[in-house]
Protein backbone atom coordinates (compact mmCIF):
# COMPACT_ATOMS: atom_id res chain seq x y z
CA UNK A 1 0.00 0.00 0.00
CA UNK A 2 1.21 3.46 -0.88
CA UNK A 3 0.74 6.54 1.25
CA UNK A 4 1.41 10.19 0.52
CA UNK A 5 2.55 12.84 3.00
CA UNK A 6 3.11 16.57 2.37
CA UNK A 7 6.69 17.24 3.48
CA UNK A 8 9.09 20.16 3.91
CA UNK A 9 12.26 18.48 2.53
CA UNK A 10 13.24 15.46 0.48
CA UNK A 11 14.38 13.67 3.58
CA UNK A 12 12.86 10.76 5.51
CA UNK A 13 14.22 12.21 8.77
CA UNK A 14 12.64 15.60 7.93
CA UNK A 15 9.34 17.21 8.78
CA UNK A 16 5.73 17.02 7.66
CA UNK A 17 4.56 20.25 5.97
CA UNK A 18 1.72 22.06 7.79
CA UNK A 19 -0.05 22.62 4.45
CA UNK A 20 -1.21 19.85 2.14
CA UNK A 21 -1.70 21.57 -1.22
CA UNK A 22 1.08 24.13 -0.78
CA UNK A 23 3.69 21.64 0.48
CA UNK A 24 6.92 21.86 -1.56
CA UNK A 25 7.21 18.04 -1.81
CA UNK A 26 5.15 14.91 -1.43
CA UNK A 27 6.69 11.80 0.04
CA UNK A 28 5.20 8.60 -1.35
CA UNK A 29 5.89 5.69 0.95
CA UNK A 30 5.35 2.04 0.12
CA UNK A 31 4.48 0.10 3.27
CA UNK A 32 5.50 -3.20 1.70
CA UNK A 33 8.91 -2.32 0.31
CA UNK A 34 9.53 0.35 3.00
CA UNK A 35 10.75 2.65 0.27
CA UNK A 36 10.16 6.39 0.18
CA UNK A 37 10.10 8.51 -2.97
CA UNK A 38 10.09 12.29 -2.96
CA UNK A 39 8.31 14.30 -5.63
CA UNK A 40 8.16 18.03 -6.17
CA UNK A 41 4.63 19.35 -5.76
CA UNK A 42 3.92 21.43 -8.85
CA UNK A 43 0.63 22.61 -7.30
CA UNK A 44 2.50 24.50 -4.57
CA UNK A 45 3.13 27.52 -6.80
CA UNK A 46 -0.32 27.61 -8.46
CA UNK A 47 -1.97 31.00 -8.19
CA UNK A 48 -5.29 29.27 -7.52
CA UNK A 49 -6.88 25.85 -7.31
CA UNK A 50 -3.80 24.35 -5.67
CA UNK A 51 -6.00 22.03 -3.62
CA UNK A 52 -7.54 20.38 -6.68
CA UNK A 53 -4.22 20.02 -8.46
CA UNK A 54 -2.35 18.66 -5.43
CA UNK A 55 -5.09 16.08 -4.89
CA UNK A 56 -4.93 15.04 -8.54
CA UNK A 57 -1.14 14.65 -8.22
CA UNK A 58 -1.29 12.32 -5.22
CA UNK A 59 -4.10 10.26 -6.80
CA UNK A 60 -1.92 9.81 -9.86
CA UNK A 61 0.81 8.32 -7.62
CA UNK A 62 -1.75 5.58 -6.98
CA UNK A 63 -1.73 6.08 -3.23
CA UNK A 64 -4.62 4.80 -1.13
CA UNK A 65 -3.92 6.91 1.94
CA UNK A 66 -2.84 10.45 2.76
CA UNK A 67 -1.32 11.50 6.09
CA UNK A 68 -1.57 15.26 6.64
CA UNK A 69 -1.92 17.72 9.53
CA UNK A 70 -4.72 19.55 7.72
CA UNK A 71 -6.54 19.76 4.42
CA UNK A 72 -8.75 22.21 2.53
CA UNK A 73 -12.17 21.54 1.12
CA UNK A 74 -11.16 21.38 -2.55
CA UNK A 75 -8.49 18.75 -1.92
CA UNK A 76 -10.89 16.69 0.16
CA UNK A 77 -13.58 16.98 -2.53
CA UNK A 78 -11.21 15.26 -4.96
CA UNK A 79 -9.64 12.74 -2.57
CA UNK A 80 -12.69 11.52 -0.67
CA UNK A 81 -14.74 10.49 -3.76
CA UNK A 82 -11.58 8.84 -5.08
CA UNK A 83 -11.68 6.61 -2.01
CA UNK A 84 -8.43 7.92 -0.53
CA UNK A 85 -8.31 7.58 3.25
CA UNK A 86 -7.20 10.63 5.18
CA UNK A 87 -5.32 10.47 8.49
CA UNK A 88 -4.17 13.28 10.74
CA UNK A 89 -0.45 13.46 11.46
CA UNK A 90 0.77 14.05 15.00
CA UNK A 91 3.89 16.07 15.73
CA UNK A 92 6.21 17.13 12.96
CA UNK A 93 8.51 14.17 12.22
CA UNK A 94 7.83 12.17 9.03
CA UNK A 95 9.38 9.00 10.44
CA UNK A 96 7.34 9.08 13.66
CA UNK A 97 4.15 9.52 11.68
CA UNK A 98 4.89 6.58 9.37
CA UNK A 99 5.57 4.42 12.42
CA UNK A 100 2.45 5.66 14.18
CA UNK A 101 0.35 4.99 11.07
CA UNK A 102 1.71 1.46 10.69
CA UNK A 103 0.97 0.82 14.37
CA UNK A 104 -2.61 2.01 13.76
CA UNK A 105 -2.18 4.98 16.07
CA UNK A 106 -3.14 7.85 13.74
CA UNK A 107 -6.69 9.15 13.81
CA UNK A 108 -8.85 9.85 10.78
CA UNK A 109 -8.66 13.49 9.63
CA UNK A 110 -11.93 14.87 10.93
CA UNK A 111 -11.80 18.55 10.21
CA UNK A 112 -11.63 19.97 6.70
CA UNK A 113 -10.96 23.71 6.50
CA UNK A 114 -12.68 25.99 4.00
CA UNK A 115 -9.45 26.79 2.19
CA UNK A 116 -7.82 30.16 1.62
CA UNK A 117 -9.09 30.95 -1.82
CA UNK A 118 -8.97 34.27 -3.56
CA UNK A 119 -6.92 36.10 -0.97
CA UNK A 120 -5.91 39.40 -2.43
CA UNK A 121 -8.90 39.26 -4.71
CA UNK A 122 -9.19 37.92 -8.20
CA UNK B 1 -17.92 61.49 -18.37
CA UNK B 2 -17.45 58.35 -16.28
CA UNK B 3 -16.15 58.78 -12.73
CA UNK B 4 -15.18 55.92 -10.42
CA UNK B 5 -15.04 56.45 -6.67
CA UNK B 6 -12.49 54.16 -5.05
CA UNK B 7 -10.96 53.76 -1.63
CA UNK B 8 -8.42 51.00 -1.20
CA UNK B 9 -9.65 50.51 2.33
CA UNK B 10 -13.30 49.82 3.15
CA UNK B 11 -15.18 52.22 5.40
CA UNK B 12 -13.46 55.42 4.32
CA UNK B 13 -16.62 57.05 2.98
CA UNK B 14 -16.61 55.80 -0.60
CA UNK B 15 -20.37 55.34 -0.74
CA UNK B 16 -20.90 58.69 0.99
CA UNK B 17 -18.86 60.45 -1.71
CA UNK B 18 -20.27 58.44 -4.64
CA UNK B 19 -23.91 58.87 -3.60
CA UNK B 20 -23.56 62.59 -2.90
CA UNK B 21 -21.57 63.18 -6.05
CA UNK B 22 -24.29 61.51 -8.13
CA UNK B 23 -26.99 63.46 -6.32
CA UNK B 24 -25.08 66.72 -6.93
CA UNK B 25 -24.63 65.89 -10.62
CA UNK B 26 -28.41 65.47 -10.78
CA UNK B 27 -29.00 63.95 -14.21
CA UNK B 28 -26.66 60.99 -14.13
CA UNK B 29 -26.43 57.23 -13.61
CA UNK B 30 -25.21 55.98 -10.26
CA UNK B 31 -23.73 52.50 -10.53
CA UNK B 32 -23.04 50.49 -7.40
CA UNK B 33 -20.18 48.21 -8.41
CA UNK B 34 -19.38 47.26 -4.82
CA UNK B 35 -21.11 43.98 -5.65
CA UNK B 36 -20.15 42.16 -2.46
CA UNK B 37 -21.86 44.77 -0.30
CA UNK B 38 -23.89 47.19 -2.44
CA UNK B 39 -25.45 49.79 -0.17
CA UNK B 40 -26.05 52.86 -2.37
CA UNK B 41 -29.73 51.88 -2.68
CA UNK B 42 -30.16 52.46 1.06
CA UNK B 43 -29.67 56.17 0.34
CA UNK B 44 -31.33 56.47 -3.06
CA UNK B 45 -34.31 54.24 -2.18
CA UNK B 46 -35.00 53.61 -5.87
CA UNK B 47 -38.47 53.23 -7.32
CA UNK B 48 -39.60 51.40 -10.49
CA UNK B 49 -36.99 48.73 -9.80
CA UNK B 50 -36.33 45.87 -12.18
CA UNK B 51 -33.86 43.05 -11.83
CA UNK B 52 -32.16 40.52 -14.05
CA UNK B 53 -29.77 37.65 -13.41
CA UNK B 54 -26.09 37.66 -14.27
CA UNK B 55 -24.75 34.28 -15.30
CA UNK B 56 -21.38 32.80 -16.18
CA UNK B 57 -20.61 29.79 -18.35
CA UNK B 58 -19.42 26.66 -16.57
CA UNK B 59 -18.30 23.50 -18.39
CA UNK B 60 -19.96 20.13 -17.95
CA UNK B 61 -18.84 16.83 -19.37
CA UNK B 62 -20.54 14.22 -21.49
CA UNK B 63 -19.19 11.07 -19.80
CA UNK B 64 -19.93 8.95 -22.85
CA UNK B 65 -17.71 11.08 -25.07
CA UNK B 66 -14.87 11.72 -22.55
CA UNK B 67 -11.95 9.36 -23.13
CA UNK B 68 -9.95 10.57 -20.15
CA UNK B 69 -7.11 12.15 -22.15
CA UNK B 70 -6.91 14.91 -19.52
CA UNK B 71 -5.98 17.61 -22.02
CA UNK B 72 -8.53 19.89 -20.31
CA UNK B 73 -7.11 19.13 -16.83
CA UNK B 74 -3.61 20.02 -18.01
CA UNK B 75 -4.84 23.11 -19.84
CA UNK B 76 -6.80 24.67 -16.97
CA UNK B 77 -4.51 27.23 -15.33
CA UNK B 78 -7.00 27.66 -12.51
CA UNK B 79 -7.00 23.92 -11.68
CA UNK B 80 -10.77 23.81 -11.86
CA UNK B 81 -10.76 20.30 -13.36
CA UNK B 82 -9.66 16.95 -11.95
CA UNK B 83 -9.84 13.46 -13.41
CA UNK B 84 -10.44 10.71 -10.88
CA UNK B 85 -12.03 7.29 -10.99
CA UNK B 86 -12.31 7.59 -14.79
CA UNK B 87 -14.46 10.70 -14.45
CA UNK B 88 -13.90 14.39 -14.97
CA UNK B 89 -14.76 16.63 -12.02
CA UNK B 90 -15.54 20.32 -12.48
CA UNK B 91 -14.95 22.73 -9.59
CA UNK B 92 -17.43 25.46 -10.40
CA UNK B 93 -16.15 27.89 -7.75
CA UNK B 94 -12.63 27.77 -9.16
CA UNK B 95 -13.63 27.99 -12.86
CA UNK B 96 -13.04 31.42 -14.43
CA UNK B 97 -15.36 30.69 -17.39
CA UNK B 98 -12.61 31.10 -19.98
CA UNK B 99 -13.98 28.30 -22.17
CA UNK B 100 -10.48 26.97 -22.88
CA UNK B 101 -11.31 23.39 -21.85
CA UNK B 102 -13.94 23.21 -24.60
CA UNK B 103 -11.39 24.31 -27.16
CA UNK B 104 -8.73 21.76 -26.21
CA UNK B 105 -11.09 18.77 -25.87
CA UNK B 106 -10.42 16.54 -28.92
CA UNK B 107 -13.65 14.57 -28.35
CA UNK B 108 -16.03 17.56 -28.03
CA UNK B 109 -17.04 16.03 -24.73
CA UNK B 110 -17.39 19.38 -22.95
CA UNK B 111 -20.29 21.76 -23.12
CA UNK B 112 -21.25 24.90 -21.21
CA UNK B 113 -24.17 25.71 -18.96
CA UNK B 114 -25.26 29.03 -17.50
CA UNK B 115 -24.72 29.47 -13.78
CA UNK B 116 -26.34 32.47 -12.02
CA UNK B 117 -23.87 34.34 -9.81
CA UNK B 118 -25.78 37.51 -9.04
CA UNK B 119 -28.22 40.12 -10.27
CA UNK B 120 -28.42 43.65 -11.59
CA UNK B 121 -31.14 45.88 -10.21
CA UNK B 122 -32.12 49.12 -11.94
CA UNK B 123 -34.35 51.92 -10.67
CA UNK B 124 -34.75 55.66 -10.29
CA UNK B 125 -34.34 58.22 -7.54
CA UNK B 126 -35.43 61.74 -8.59
CA UNK B 127 -33.31 62.51 -11.67
CA UNK B 128 -30.67 59.88 -10.84
CA UNK B 129 -30.87 56.48 -12.57
CA UNK B 130 -29.58 53.61 -10.50
CA UNK B 131 -27.88 50.42 -11.47
CA UNK B 132 -26.79 48.10 -8.73
CA UNK B 133 -24.83 44.85 -8.89
CA UNK B 134 -25.39 42.18 -6.29
CA UNK B 135 -23.32 39.03 -6.00
CA UNK B 136 -24.89 35.84 -4.69
CA UNK B 137 -23.60 34.61 -1.33
CA UNK B 138 -20.73 32.16 -1.62
CA UNK B 139 -19.62 33.24 -5.09
CA UNK B 140 -15.93 33.88 -5.44
CA UNK B 141 -15.65 36.73 -7.94
CA UNK B 142 -17.76 39.75 -8.80
CA UNK B 143 -15.87 40.55 -12.01
CA UNK B 144 -18.55 39.18 -14.41
CA UNK B 145 -21.24 41.20 -12.58
CA UNK B 146 -19.19 44.40 -12.84
CA UNK B 147 -18.59 43.68 -16.53
CA UNK B 148 -22.36 43.34 -17.09
CA UNK B 149 -23.06 46.47 -14.99
CA UNK B 150 -20.77 48.62 -17.10
CA UNK B 151 -22.12 47.50 -20.47
CA UNK B 152 -24.33 49.97 -22.35
CA UNK B 153 -24.10 52.92 -19.99
CA UNK B 154 -24.71 56.51 -20.92
CA UNK B 155 -22.66 59.41 -19.59
CA UNK B 156 -22.54 61.00 -17.11
CA UNK B 157 -21.89 58.08 -14.76
CA UNK B 158 -20.73 57.91 -11.13
CA UNK B 159 -19.49 54.47 -10.13
CA UNK B 160 -19.31 53.42 -6.51
CA UNK B 161 -16.36 51.07 -6.83
CA UNK B 162 -15.41 47.98 -4.84
CA UNK B 163 -12.87 48.45 -2.04
CA UNK B 164 -9.30 47.24 -2.42
CA UNK B 165 -7.08 47.25 -5.49
CA UNK B 166 -7.67 43.82 -7.01
CA UNK B 167 -9.41 42.49 -10.14
CA UNK B 168 -12.84 43.92 -9.33
CA UNK B 169 -11.33 47.41 -9.08
CA UNK B 170 -9.43 46.96 -12.34
CA UNK B 171 -12.62 45.88 -14.09
CA UNK B 172 -14.38 48.94 -12.66
CA UNK B 173 -11.86 51.52 -13.84
CA UNK B 174 -11.01 50.05 -17.24
CA UNK B 175 -13.14 52.53 -19.17
CA UNK B 176 -13.58 55.42 -16.76
CA UNK B 177 -12.32 58.95 -17.42
CA UNK B 178 -11.49 59.91 -13.86
CA UNK B 179 -11.00 58.27 -10.46
CA UNK B 180 -11.75 59.77 -7.07
CA UNK B 181 -9.91 58.17 -4.17
CA UNK B 182 -11.51 58.56 -0.77
CA UNK B 183 -9.05 58.38 2.12
CA UNK B 184 -9.39 58.54 5.88
CA UNK B 185 -6.82 60.10 8.21
CA UNK B 186 -5.17 56.91 9.50
CA UNK B 187 -1.94 55.00 8.82
CA UNK B 188 -3.98 52.07 7.53
CA UNK B 189 -5.94 54.45 5.30
CA UNK B 190 -2.70 55.85 3.91
CA UNK B 191 -1.31 52.36 3.24
CA UNK B 192 -4.32 51.31 1.18
CA UNK B 193 -4.52 54.69 -0.54
CA UNK B 194 -0.94 54.05 -1.71
CA UNK B 195 -2.00 50.68 -3.12
CA UNK B 196 -4.80 52.13 -5.27
CA UNK B 197 -2.52 55.00 -6.23
CA UNK B 198 0.02 52.53 -7.58
CA UNK B 199 -2.70 50.75 -9.55
CA UNK B 200 -3.96 54.00 -11.09
CA UNK B 201 -0.45 55.03 -12.10
CA UNK B 202 -0.25 51.72 -13.95
CA UNK B 203 -3.48 52.51 -15.79
CA UNK B 204 -2.50 56.11 -16.50
CA UNK B 205 -5.90 57.38 -15.33
CA UNK B 206 -6.34 60.92 -14.02
CA UNK B 207 -7.29 60.96 -10.36
CA UNK B 208 -7.64 63.09 -7.26
CA UNK B 209 -8.21 62.49 -3.56
CA UNK B 210 -11.06 63.34 -1.23
CA UNK B 211 -9.90 63.42 2.37
CA UNK B 212 -12.74 62.33 4.61
CA UNK B 213 -13.24 62.77 8.35
CA UNK B 214 -10.43 65.31 8.66
CA UNK B 215 -9.65 66.92 12.02
CA UNK B 216 -6.86 69.20 13.27
CA UNK B 217 -4.83 66.07 14.12
CA UNK B 218 -2.12 64.57 11.90
CA UNK B 219 -3.40 63.14 8.63
CA UNK B 220 -1.11 60.44 7.17
CA UNK B 221 -3.21 60.28 3.98
CA UNK B 222 -2.82 64.02 3.44
CA UNK B 223 0.94 63.76 3.99
CA UNK B 224 1.06 61.01 1.38
CA UNK B 225 -0.79 63.21 -1.14
CA UNK B 226 1.67 66.05 -0.56
CA UNK B 227 4.70 63.75 -0.93
CA UNK B 228 3.32 62.19 -4.11
CA UNK B 229 1.93 65.41 -5.61
CA UNK B 230 -1.61 64.03 -5.74
CA UNK B 231 -4.30 66.70 -6.16
CA UNK B 232 -6.59 67.01 -3.13
CA UNK B 233 -10.07 67.69 -4.52
CA UNK B 234 -11.88 68.22 -1.25
CA UNK B 235 -11.65 67.77 2.49
CA UNK B 236 -14.72 66.67 4.40
CA UNK B 237 -14.15 67.68 8.02
CA UNK B 238 -15.44 65.31 10.68
CA UNK B 239 -19.04 66.41 11.23
CA UNK B 240 -21.52 64.81 13.59
CA UNK B 241 -24.41 66.20 11.58
CA UNK B 242 -23.18 64.48 8.42
CA UNK B 243 -22.76 61.26 10.36
CA UNK B 244 -26.33 61.52 11.60
CA UNK B 245 -27.76 62.19 8.11
CA UNK B 246 -25.82 59.19 6.82
CA UNK B 247 -26.94 56.90 9.62
CA UNK B 248 -30.55 57.78 8.80
CA UNK B 249 -30.01 56.82 5.16
CA UNK B 250 -30.37 60.41 3.97
CA UNK B 251 -28.38 62.03 1.18
CA UNK B 252 -26.57 65.08 2.56
CA UNK B 253 -26.71 66.92 -0.78
CA UNK B 254 -30.50 66.67 -0.79
CA UNK B 255 -30.85 67.74 2.86
CA UNK B 256 -28.24 70.38 3.46
CA UNK B 257 -27.30 73.30 1.23
CA UNK B 258 -23.74 73.41 2.56
CA UNK B 259 -23.06 69.86 1.34
CA UNK B 260 -24.94 70.51 -1.90
CA UNK B 261 -22.53 73.35 -2.72
CA UNK B 262 -19.50 71.31 -1.61
CA UNK B 263 -20.33 68.31 -3.83
CA UNK B 264 -21.32 70.49 -6.79
CA UNK B 265 -17.88 72.09 -6.57
CA UNK B 266 -16.31 68.64 -6.37
CA UNK B 267 -18.18 67.54 -9.48
CA UNK B 268 -16.97 70.62 -11.37
CA UNK B 269 -13.36 69.94 -10.36
CA UNK B 270 -13.71 66.33 -11.54
CA UNK B 271 -15.16 67.46 -14.88
CA UNK B 272 -12.13 69.69 -15.40
CA UNK B 273 -9.73 66.94 -14.22
CA UNK B 274 -11.33 64.34 -16.47
CA UNK B 275 -11.00 66.55 -19.54
CA UNK B 276 -7.34 67.33 -19.09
Amino acid sequence: MKIAIPVEDKHYEGNVCPSFARAPFFMVYDTETKEAEFHENSASTSPGGAGVKAAQIVIDYKVTTVLTPRMGKNSADVLVPAGIQLFKTEGTGIKNNIEAFEAGKLKTLGEIHEGFHHHGGN
Amino acid sequence: MKVAVLSGKGGTGKTLVAVNLAAAAEKCTYIDADVEAPNGYLFFKPTETQSRNVTVKIPYVDDLKCTGCRKCVEFCKFNALAYIHNRLMVFEDICHSCGGCLLVCPENALNEKEKPIGEIVTGNSQSVSLKLGKMNLGESTGVPIIKALLEDIQDPVVIDGPPGSACTVMETIKNVDYCVLVAEPTEFGKHNLAMVHELLKGYGKPFGVVLNKTTDQDNPSKEYCTEENIPILMEIPYDEKLGRLNSEGLIAVREDVHYKTLFEQLYQKIEIGGRS
